[in-house]
């Protein structure tokens, strides 16, 4: 069976380079992430705009929860995009895109604990700095 | 035999997806990340950590801006240039953006066309990128220069809180860091590709593998990163 299979990566000097590669990493990832130029230039694309729309929000001067939401929602398409797209997130087993895309949510139970920190900062400096007494 | 033979060497059986895929994945008593190389994992393990000291420092500025009594500075009019007669808000920082998504997207290439083993195109897409990574980083210095010859320090600003200079010195600079280095090595895997190291399995730094264009993925995991950090940056200290 091994003589077989040596035999077939004499035969095929491209498979060869490959060959250590095959091994340790699986065929299904042997040429690496390919796909078309296009897909490329189309998310390029995408990102411009949607730049081009969280900065038009600050251009235009929109204020209150439009303008958060607005430019979290932009922030959020280009993060997803570049990470999806161009970082190839998409394409990778489930068992590396949550081990890495999940552990960044959690900060948001730091962000949490810190707005009532601030908040409560906010407070004490409120009541002790800004009256005169 | 003969259905031996087709098999392809080293392929191994179908993986199961979805959930029963990631718990296969990691039970399976070997290594977790199935089709991914080691290179390629650390890269992204150390992504992983540099997001949460980014978020540190993200999360220092939320605080420092939402405790503070004084009023924080207008980053729209700070940051706003004149350009020919005209007041432009932020327009720099506009710029600054689009440069840095354009050398995410020839990085994007640049990738794809190391993997169809094409050096040439390989070699000048990661050279345009270094140079748009390099502009960037030429139009911070620019920023900061027009910033620190209007009085804003670590410790004070013209405009209101204090602490808006020393987050905008923390985070804008350890950002430029990450661009500045990561030029640094595109340059230098740039010459290797140039060379044709990744043909000839050429001995040296990372370049041992021969007929591996994947540290050129790996190199471009880093870029995008450092394009995925300015866009929270964009939208947290710059449009907040």
């Amino acid at each position: 069976m091994t003589n077989v299979a040596v035999h077939l990566e004499a035969q095929q000097p491209s498979l060869q380079a490959h060959a250590h590669d095959a091994i340790a990493t699986g065929a299904a990832h042997e040429k690496g992430q390919q796909h078309p130029i296009k897909l490329y230039l189309v998310v390029w694309g995408w990102l411009f705009v949607l730049s081009a729309c969280s900065y038009l929000v600050d251009y235009f001067g929109l204020q209150g929860y439009l303008r958060w939401s607005l430019i979290l929602l932009f922030m959020m398409l280009k993060a997803g995009l570049i990470v999806a797209v161009f970082m190839h997130m998409a394409w990778e087993r489930l068992a590396l895109a949550y081990a890495i895309l999940l552990p960044p949510v959690l900060v948001l139970v730091f962000v949490a604990i810190m707005v009532f920190e601030s908040e409560y900062t906010h407070l004490i400096r409120v009541l002790f700095f800004a009256s005169p007494t | 035999m003969a259905e031996t033979a087709l098999t392809n060497p080293g392929e191994s059986p179908a993986r199961a997806a979805g959930w029963q895929g990631i718990a296969a994945d990691w039970s399976s008593d070997q290594r977790a990340f199935k089709n991914v190389s080691w290179g390629k994992a650390m890269m992204w393990i150390f992504l992983l950590s540099d997001t949460f000291i980014f978020s540190c420092f993200l999360l220092s500025y939320m605080t420092a801006r939402m405790s503070t009594t004084v009023p924080w500075p207008n980053p729209s009019e700070v940051f706003a240039l004149t350009i020919g007669g005209h007041h432009i808000p932020l327009i720099l920082i506009a710029i600054m953006t689009f440069v840095l998504i354009s050398s995410s997207g020839t990085m994007a290439m640049a990738v794809n066309f190391g993997y169809r083993r094409d050096r040439t195109k390989t070699a000048v897409l990661m050279l345009v990128t270094a140079a748009l990574g390099a502009m960037f980083v030429g139009m911070q210095a620019f920023e900061w220069t027009k910033l620190i010859m209007e009085g804003v320090r670590p410790w004070e600003n013209p405009w209101g809180a204090a602490q808006f200079g020393s987050s905008f010195f923390m985070i804008t600079g350890f950002h430029g860091t990450h661009v500045t280095f990561g030029v640094i090595f595109l340059v230098a895997i740039a010459r290797k590709v140039w060379r044709g190291d990744f043909d000839h399995g050429r001995r040296g730094f990372f370049t041992s593998r021969k007929g591996n264009y994947e540290i050129v993925e790996i190199m471009g995991l880093y870029w995008h990163f450092v394009d995925l950090v300015w866009v929270f940056i964009f939208a947290f200290f710059y449009l907040w």
